[in-house]
């Protein structure tokens, strides 16, 4: 179950999450979900409160199992792995970006930025050449001295982008990286983010906000742990939304 | 719209031709709404009617020169300086079929709000990506016209915030239960 038939980074195939299964408090969180995410793809995932929108998150990263169907991350199906296998894979392979306190706020934006190269085992001449490289391609390369602090929202934004990418990996989770932002700012995060995904990162986005959903190739919304619809080009064979789902609403309303 | 205060302003920086102002006007709103020649014509008629603007000569091609009038410039500072009227705003579509849906029978209210707030993320999407094509340090038109765009994508997203809001009053509402 671990090969990897096409060069997708994240590959969720019927995922569901039940949380207290088996008892009177038995939550579907999410059911039966199917996603694959491409280089060069930017997917927003999109619905209110407890429509199951994080834990495609936590499924996606790694930080949660499925407890039915598969998720496969950079090849790999998370399904079999140890804790601490899982948490390697999760280290090497994605990089995340949330809301707010993103940041150290004891390092500078280049050292932010280095840390997750510095876990990796690497040097630390070439973890700072990678961190810097990458600073550059969010467009803040003057600013890698500066401390949190010393940086905008948006500014800290990118860094915290920069440092979801470096080195070698691909896949950036974002869970409402524009959320404390103002308007301008705001956008020119999403800028950064789909620049950063047309040079052939992955990336999942996760946000209430349409405006900046909009950014992405495809809006996947969910509601009560269920697909109700998906806008915008299917990449893939493996759909998104099961027969009959797309741009329908199934289920879950009484 | 107001084409006929659109084509006052114009006037008010300087003598035009009917169709100088119909390529200033769609230049400097960001080709966003079109006119057509025959509307340009029609309210430069009325304007002239009005006393707002005067035909001040002809070329040899037939192609009438238009001047503003001191009435037309009162007219102009006082539409810069009120704000358009919002009494009685535009009949919106979607509004009225939502609040139809509510009450007909074998029509489903939550499949009906999808289908819009379907619409509404394609045309966002293709909004951003025409935004995706002005340049970093927009001039002119260009950032005429991405205005204009973020004024569309603005507009698009309260109407997507009132879909989503629509749903969870109606989930609400339906299981009987405050949130």
């Amino acid at each position: 179950m671990t090969e990897q038939t096409t060069g997708d980074l994240l590959r969720m195939t019927d995922a569901g999450r039940v949380h207290h299964a088996g008892t009177p408090t038995e939550v579907h969180a999410l059911r039966s979900f199917s996603l694959a995410v491409a280089p060069g793809e930017l997917v927003a995932v999109m619905g209110p409160s407890g429509s199951g929108k994080s834990t495609v998150l936590h499924l996606a990263g790694g930080l949660d199992v499925p407890t039915s169907g598969e998720v496969v991350l950079d090849g790999v199906s998370l399904g079999g792995l140890s804790v601490r296998k899982r948490a390697a894979l999760r280290r090497r392979a994605v990089g995340y970006v949330f809301q707010d306190l993103n940041l150290v706020p004891a390092l500078t934006a280049v050292e932010n930025v280095m840390l997750p190269r510095e876990l990796d085992g690497v040097p630390t001449a070439t973890a700072r050449a990678e961190a810097l490289a990458a600073l550059d391609e969010v467009d803040i390369a003057d600013l890698g001295d500066r401390f949190p602090e010393e940086l905008s929202g948006g500014q800290q934004q990118r860094v915290a982008i920069a440092r979801a990418l470096v080195g070698p990996r691909r896949l950036v989770l974002a869970d409402e990286p524009t959320g404390a932002l103002d308007s301008l700012a705001g956008e020119a995060v999403m800028k950064v983010l789909r620049a950063r995904v047309d040079a052939g990162a992955a990336g999942l986005l996760v946000t209430h906000d349409a405006q900046h959903a909009a950014w992405a190739d495809r809006v996947v919304r969910l509601r009560d742990g269920f697909v109700v619809g998906t806008t915008g080009e299917l990449v893939h064979g493996v759909g998104e939304a099961p027969a009959g789902v797309t741009g329908r609403v199934v289920g879950g309303h009484r | 719209m107001s084409i006929r205060h659109s084509l006052l302003s114009l006037l008010a920086e300087g003598d035009r031709h009917g169709y100088q102002l119909r390529q200033e006007f769609e230049a400097r709103t960001g080709g966003t709404w079109p006119v057509n020649i025959g509307q340009v014509y029609t309210t430069l008629g009325r304007l002239c009617r009005d006393g707002l603007a005067e035909e001040v000569g002809k070329q040899d091609d037939g192609s009438v020169t238009y001047r503003i009038t001191p009435a037309g410039k009162a007219e102009v500072d006082t539409w810069w300086s009120r704000p358009v009227p919002r009494a009685a705003p535009d009949r919106d579509e979607t509004s009225i079929k939502v609040a139809l849906a509510l009450s007909s029978p074998g029509v489903d209210v939550l499949a009906v709000l999808e289908t819009e707030r379907e619409e509404i993320l394609r045309a966002l999407q293709a909004y951003t990506r025409a935004k995706t094509r002005i340049p970093d340090h927009p001039t002119g038109g260009e950032l005429a016209r991405l205005l204009v765009l973020d004024q569309q994508i603005f507009t698009a997203e309260a109407q997507a915030r009132w879909l989503d809001h629509c749903e969870q009053r109606l989930a609400a509402t339906t299981q009987g239960s405050a949130r």
